[in-house]
């Protein structure tokens, strides 16, 4: 599903040349549940970022789904992220004054389609949520408003699911819900990232991917082969 | 995205930050407004011209004199219109009245009241020409001319002057212009002042006792001219430019020594005039249409610097740049348009007020303004909205996702 090969980006900090990854090569099946990890500052948002499609690597090959998509333009990354990725926040990050429903259909608006209404009121369903379709995010709880992001994510029927500490905000008994919605849809065959520096939730993970300083220092083989590319 | 939706999330936005967006639309209503406004004030002066120049009558022709010469060398003075030439305008056979008109002020006195009126010299064809009424008495007559009669007919304004509230009973009194009496033989109905001439305030005596005992020329100042046939103008107009360069033995290469005009021709100097008057001050409104503009502008970059992280969350969710560009640029739209309809709706509303309270004001809403101050608001919504929007649709979505 995923498969990244030398992936660099460098900043320039106060005329220094930081690298924020370094030569960073992987491969994700589909069907996997993986948890990127490593402390602030290590590189793995950055990793994140290009593994979302929101950023170019600045050497390296990123090709996702069978596309090499690192020297995509703007608009095309925008085409890739609707089809092919769904966003999950730490600050669940929905959007103002839009009821649930609203939040959900919006990237199937963004991928052009007519259907938003029906694909969203779906996406909630499977989530939970079917009860608190026409809610307001502000009238929401902490981890409903999460599930509530990850029905926006699965609305569009991606081929990833990343999750960028989606357990931060929410209180240790939330998070485990959340989790436990994550592994639900990873046993249905989804493919998902978690993005963490929190240990007990990496361990919630089939994989480990372990980021530091730019590197991926820690990154055991793919575990159940077998078990790759379940039906989604 | 389906246009509905995005118009019903601009709306949203908009209604979310009530006092920013009534603010900022005050602007483009202020600027909506007063360039209705401006533009009824100038149609309506314009429409005010029109009526009174109108109930002059508009089967005119005007034959004044002119200056003689080429190229700019002046040889002749004004004195070049002669009672004959008058007369033989007669022998057009499309024209059906003909009147010899001098001009002239004088001081006229009844009692010990005083005043200044227009001194007009003409014959009874003038009353036909120029539409004017007689609302008791009588008008000149032939004999009168011929006899250099001492009457006069006088406009109701300077009978009230001469007579006051006994205006009425002016007929058959006598008024004295420069020592000698004149007996008022008629008295003319009202036809309302037109600022730069006032019809209701001239004696009217005969042309023949004007040019020898009042002004002592021998020259016309004008000579006015009827059809038979209102269409047929143009056709006098050439005959009598004909004519008159004949009588005066103008050579071919030498100019008119003398202007041909109808009524037309006058209205539409007016009318250009106006024309002039309306877009001043349609510009000047417009420039504070503009200023709103401005405003406009400014609350778009504050919504979308507030906004932008939900710019960066919409474009993680897969929006393209013109998906962002167009949401902002609908909303902004959404303000100035219905600032546009509001602004309109009170222009209209206001220029019906005026017209109903003040009746010497006449403001005249025509489609077209509100159709062009509409039209502007919007535009000033794309132009003044573009930029931010663009601003927008550029941002960089982690760096749009990271702001705080």
């Amino acid at each position: 599903m995923i498969h990244a090969e030398n992936l660099s980006k460098r900043y320039e900090l106060g005329g220094q040349v930081v690298y924020a990854l370094d030569d960073v090569s992987l491969d994700i099946a589909a069907g996997e549940l993986i948890a990127i990890r490593g402390p602030s500052g290590s590189g793995k948002s950055t990793l994140m970022n290009i593994l979302g499609c929101l950023d170019r690597p600045d050497s390296g090959h990123y090709v996702l789904a069978g596309e090499d998509v690192s020297t995509l333009d703007d608009d095309d990354l925008a085409a890739v992220r609707s089809q092919r990725i769904g966003f999950v926040f730490q600050l669940f990050n929905l959007l103002p004054r839009m009821s649930a429903l609203r939040n959900v259909e919006l990237p199937v608006h963004y991928l052009g389609r007519k259907d938003a209404r029906d694909k969203a009121i779906a996406a909630l369903e499977t989530v939970g949520l079917g009860d608190r379709m026409y809610h307001e995010p502000n009238q929401l709880s902490g981890g409903q408003r999460q599930r509530v992001a990850i029905a926006r994510a699965l609305v569009n029927d991606p081929d990833i699911i990343l999750a960028d500490e989606p357990t931060g905000a929410l209180d240790s008994r939330t998070g485990e819900e959340v989790l436990g919605l994550f592994k639900q849809l990873n046993a249905r065959g989804r493919t998902i990232l978690i993005v963490t520096h929190d240990m007990i939730v990496a361990r919630h993970c089939q994989r480990e991917i372990h980021v530091r300083d730019g590197r991926i220092v820690e990154m055991p083989a793919l575990a159940n082969p077998q078990n790759v590319g379940g039906a989604a | 995205m389906i246009f509905w939706t995005i118009l019903a999330v601009a709306m949203r936005s908009l209604a979310a930050n009530t006092m920013r967006t009534v603010l900022a639309m005050l602007g483009i209503i202020i600027g909506v407004w007063s360039v209705i406004s401006a533009l009824a004030l100038a149609s309506g002066a314009q429409k005010k011209v029109f009526d009174q120049m109108s109930s002059l009558g508009t089967n005119v022709i005007m034959v004044t004199p002119g200056q003689r010469g080429t190229g700019g060398v002046i040889t002749g003075s004004q004195t070049n219109l002669k009672v004959d030439d008058a007369q033989a305008m007669l022998r057009i056979p499309e024209v059906s009245r003909v009147a010899p008109v001098v001009r002239g002020g004088a001081q006229a006195k009844h009692g010990n009241k005083n005043t200044r009126p227009n001194l007009l010299g003409t014959t009874a064809t003038y009353f036909a020409i120029r539409n004017f009424q007689i609302q008791s008495g009588r008008v000149l007559s032939d004999a009168d001319c011929d006899a250099a009669a001492r009457v006069a007919v006088i406009g109701p304004t300077t009978a009230k002057n001469l007579f006051g509230d006994t205006s009425q009973a002016a007929i058959g009194q006598s008024i004295e212009i420069k020592g000698v009496h004149y007996r008022v033989i008629g008295l003319l109905v009202a036809k309302g002042d037109q600022g730069f001439f006032n019809p209701d305030d001239q004696i009217i005596i005969p042309y023949t006792t004007a040019m020898q005992q009042v002004l002592g020329i021998d020259f016309l100042n004008e000579i006015d001219l009827s059809g038979k046939d209102e269409t047929q103008l143009a056709t006098i107009q050439t005959k009598a430019t004909l004519l008159l360069r004949k009588r005066h033995r103008l050579m071919d290469d030498v100019d008119n020594d003398f202007n041909v005009r109808n009524q037309a021709d006058v209205l539409n100097a007016t009318s250009t005039i106006n024309t002039v008057l309306s877009l001043l001050l349609g510009g000047i409104a417009g420039i504070s249409l503009l200023v709103g503009g401005i405003g406009v502008m400014n609350v778009m970059l504050v919504t979308v610097t507030e906004r932008t992280r939900e710019i960066g969350v919409r474009k993680a969710l897969g929006a393209r740049q013109r998906d962002i560009l167009r949401q902002f640029l609908i909303e902004s739209v959404v303000l100035s348009a219905t600032g546009g309809i509001i602004g309109a709706l009170i222009g209209v509303g206001t220029a019906k007020f005026i017209s109903a309270i003040q009746s010497n004001i006449t403001l005249v809403v025509n489609t077209p303004s509100i159709l062009i101050a509409l039209g502007f608001s919007t535009a000033v919504g794309i132009f003044f909205g573009y930029y931010p929007a663009r601003r927008a649709a550029k941002l960089h979505p982690i760096d749009a996702l990271r702001y705080e």
